[in-house]
């Protein structure tokens, strides 16, 4: 539109308001949303496009393509981090300043600030895209990026809080709607999150240490990852549906009242769900019962912002026939309430034992990606370009034709996967008439499992060729019409608090974002704070074992190459207390073995076997036979290989840096030992080799492959040397 | 296990109680509060979004996208 504001105001001279205040001439920036928009959509393709390579990577190794860079546990997390901090966290931002400035009647506060928080977030994201392939991670899901990338991550954090809460003191409606309340949620927890999970010590410039260890480290680590569903993946989609929703149906919300009870307890509950990712590990029990019983609770608040959602469509389900955009909302929606009856069934230990690390976990997540946060982006997308173009959308028939194609693509995805989580679940519980494991190889669960991959990743393929259609629409609405950077609108200056009504007491705080913001924080404080303080203050919550030393200089760098490998998206360091795990893998993993470890590295999914007690195993020309190509010592193997440990040095700089961290968070290295760390690892390499050597394999002693076989060989090993010498 | 780690709190016995105080006033609270809302302020405010931009969407190009 380009009317400009004195003509707007010409148009409106009578409007005034009780109180007659005179109303006021501003611009929206459409611009910015515009801009986030593009963002979305393309780093929407191109997560969801490793998305797909990852998936044909599970089906078949041959598409790792043999380098470090392209191979699964490398790229695994820059498809998480892609997909969730760049696709959703732009669509977010794209929501969030559409909608903020609407709701509050004015511009966003700084233009600045604005562009800073575009284009450091894209900055940001790039660096992820430079630094995860090149292997500098964590490993921490959700939270692989290193240290100078957090430090990046929370500036433009509070750069985007800064500018929300300018437009907020800046508004001139009094009282700040439901979406607001969830948008400052998210802004406050995601910021209480980030600082909480990444206090880690750097080593060098892009290494860093967790600060916690083992199950601290997990406990706050799985705080995070659960909360970085809740409150990046959810709460800000729920506010974007409580604006869009009503928007886009052309009616209120079903129901303001249950609007409030669904955020107030959403916000209360959610945070203490975490400890339901480590059911049956050695968390400490209490902990997990507290994950399970606030995982059922939060059934009660998801399905009531759900119902209210689908409600709101009440009497205009008509619509729904015509308008590819409320399609999207529905299916948004009903997946929303799928995937959160989902978490509360999952919680439960008794079907967790079977769900846990197994696919039913990846189909249940992208039931929510997918369907919720995918297809809600989307229908914004379709809302937003026609508006911010001043134009109507160039082709109601290819978004239809988008909706099918992401709803077929949503179904051959989750289905497949279902199957295979249950199978493989109850694969590897199976026991014979004797006794016996049924299936003692692990390989036969995944070479069961493998034509459910490939249909997983034709799911894929079709939910990204309806994205293809979408941006082809778009591209074409954005020609047919100008872009509106600035929108003209008017609105009378904000009422002070007593012309708003104070007459209702209860309505206070929907005018005062201040103390909205501040109890909000107290809610999702006390949940944090119950489940920490124990864990780390009561030292009888982690016994501690004798027989537990740290890991020798060698072991420590082959633990980083573990880590840097990505070992642990395949591969868990969690024997359950189950018959069935403990006859597979040996002795259960006791909380006092992971007090040394900075990260924990319990991992989240079995598409390998478990490897805590790996130890001693094999021989460890086993170990380098099944590195160099995993298929000689395993036939059918999905494992890529790693021809490259075999070609590179360990750094030997870096391992008395490495020993001195681990020192300062804690870990018992004598000073000596520091001295020392390169001798002894050199010491210990030359046993490994001469090892190999009567095997006839000749390997130099300061390759990679060197410290990980040690790695390999000393994992899980110190009960089993107590065990010994009873 | 979790017994004993319980056991080792002095002054257990109260946590309990103050969990139980805490999630009864606060749903309670929650509820008095969404109750006795006033029926008018709450059909004000559902309305906010669908208010502010009729004059945007008269003059688009046509219907809804």
């Amino acid at each position: 539109m380009s009317t400009s504001v004195t003509e707007v105001l010409e148009n409106v001279p009578e409007r005034k308001v009780p109180g007659h205040r005179a109303v006021e001439a501003f611009f929206y920036d459409n611009r910015i949303v515009r801009n986030f928009g593009i963002a979305t959509v393309f780093w929407g393709i191109a997560g969801m496009l490793i998305g797909v390579l990852i998936a044909f990577q599970l089906a078949n190794p041959a598409m790792n393509m043999g380098t470090e860079y392209t191979t699964f546990g490398r790229i695994r997390p820059l498809h998480t981090n892609a997909v969730i901090f760049a696709f959703v966290g732009n669509a977010i931002f794209m929501g969030v300043y559409y909608s903020l400035q609407r709701l509050c009647k004015a511009r966003m506060y700084s233009d600045v600030l604005s562009k800073i928080n575009f284009w450091g977030w894209q900055l940001i994201i790039l660096a992820a895209v430079i630094t995860l392939p090149l292997g500098f991670t964590t490993t921490k899901e959700y939270a692989e990026l290193e240290w100078p990338i957090d430090i990046a991550i929370t500036l433009v954090w509070v750069v985007f809080g800064w500018n929300m809460f300018g437009t907020i003191a800046r508004r001139r409606e009094r009282h700040l709607y439901v979406a607001i309340w969830f948008y400052i949620a998210t802004f406050l927890t995601v910021a209480v999150l980030h600082t909480v999970n990444s206090y880690e010590l750097p080593v060098s410039f892009m290494k860093s240490y967790s600060g916690y260890a083992g199950v601290q480290d997990a406990l706050v680590q799985w705080w995070y990852g659960h909360n970085a569903v809740a409150f990046f993946l959810t709460t800000p989609f729920l506010g974007l549906m409580y604006y869009f929703l009503p928007k886009a149906a052309n009616r209120p919300v079903y129901s303001y009242r249950l609007s409030i009870i669904h955020f107030w307890s959403l916000i209360f509950i959610y945070i203490w769900a975490g400890p339901h990712h480590l059911l049956y590990t050695a968390l400490p029990d209490w902990a997990q019962s507290l994950g399970t019983a606030f995982s059922v609770m939060l059934l009660a608040p998801s399905w009531g912002g759900m119902i209210n959602g689908l409600l709101t469509l009440r009497g205009g389900w008509d619509k729904v026939r015509e308008e590819p955009i409320l399609k999207f909302m529905v299916v948004a929606i009903t997946a929303y309430g799928m995937a959160t009856f989902e978490g509360p069934l999952l919680s439960l230990k008794n079907v967790n034992a079977i769900g846990h690390f197994t696919d039913w976990i990846i189909a249940h997540v992208h039931v929510g990606a997918l369907g919720w946060n995918g297809f809600l982006t989307f229908a914004m997308l379709y809302w937003l370009f026609p508006r911010l173009y001043n134009t109507t959308l160039f082709s109601k028939k290819l978004a239809n034709a988008h909706f099918w194609l992401g709803t077929l693509g949503i179904l051959f995805y989750a289905i497949p996967l279902y199957w295979a989580g249950f199978t493989q679940g109850l694969m590897w519980r199976q026991f014979n008439a004797e006794g016996m494991l049924q299936y003692p190889n692990f390989l036969e669960t995944v070479m069961q499992i493998i034509p459910m991959y490939y249909m997983r990743a034709v799911g894929g393929v079709l939910y990204l060729s309806g994205v293809f259609l979408m941006v082809f629409n778009l591209y074409k609405t954005a020609k047919s019409g100008v872009l509106v950077s600035n929108e003209a609108a008017v609105a009378p200056p904000m009422a002070s608090i007593e012309e708003a009504g104070n007459r209702h007491w209860h309505s206070w705080i929907e005018k005062r974002p201040t103390q909205l913001a501040i109890l909000a924080t107290v809610a999702i404080l006390i949940g944090g704070l119950v489940e920490f303080i124990p864990a780390f203050v009561i030292k009888s919550n982690v016994p501690t074992i004798a027989s537990v030393k740290p890991y020798s200089s060698l072991e420590l760098q082959g633990r980083d190459v573990y880590i840097k490998e990505g070992c642990v998206s395949c591969h868990t360091q969690m024997v359950r207390p189950f018959r069935s795990e403990t006859e597979r893998y040996g002795e259960y993993s006791k909380a006092g073995e992971f007090v040394y470890d900075h990260p924990f590295l319990w991992g989240s999914k079995r598409t390998g076997p478990d490897l805590h007690r790996e130890g001693s195993k094999y021989p460890h020309s086993w170990h380098y036979h099944h590195m160099l190509d995993p298929t000689s010592m395993s036939p059918g193997s999905i494992m890529p290989p790693y021809p490259w440990l075999f070609e590179k040095d360990i750094d030997m700089s870096t391992t008395e840096p490495k020993l001195k961290a681990m020192q300062k968070l804690g870990v018992p290295y004598s000073d000596a030992d520091i001295a020392k760390g390169n001798e002894e690892l050199l010491k210990q390499a030359n046993q490994i080799t001469a090892q190999l050597q009567k095997e006839g394999l000749e390997i130099k002693p300061e390759r990679e492959i060197v410290a990980l076989i040690a790695y390999l060989q000393r994992l899980g090993t110190d009960i089993k040397v107590k065990e010994e010498q009873k | 296990m979790y017994k004993n780690v319980l056991q080792n709190i002095a002054g257990i016995d109260i946590y309990p109680l103050i969990s139980l105080s805490i999630f009864f006033l606060f749903f309670i609270g929650l509820l008095l509060y969404v109750t006795l809302l006033d029926k008018k302020h709450v059909d004000a405010m559902s309305q906010v979004p669908c208010t502010g931009d009729e004059e945007q969407e008269q003059t688009r190009g046509g219907s809804n996208g």
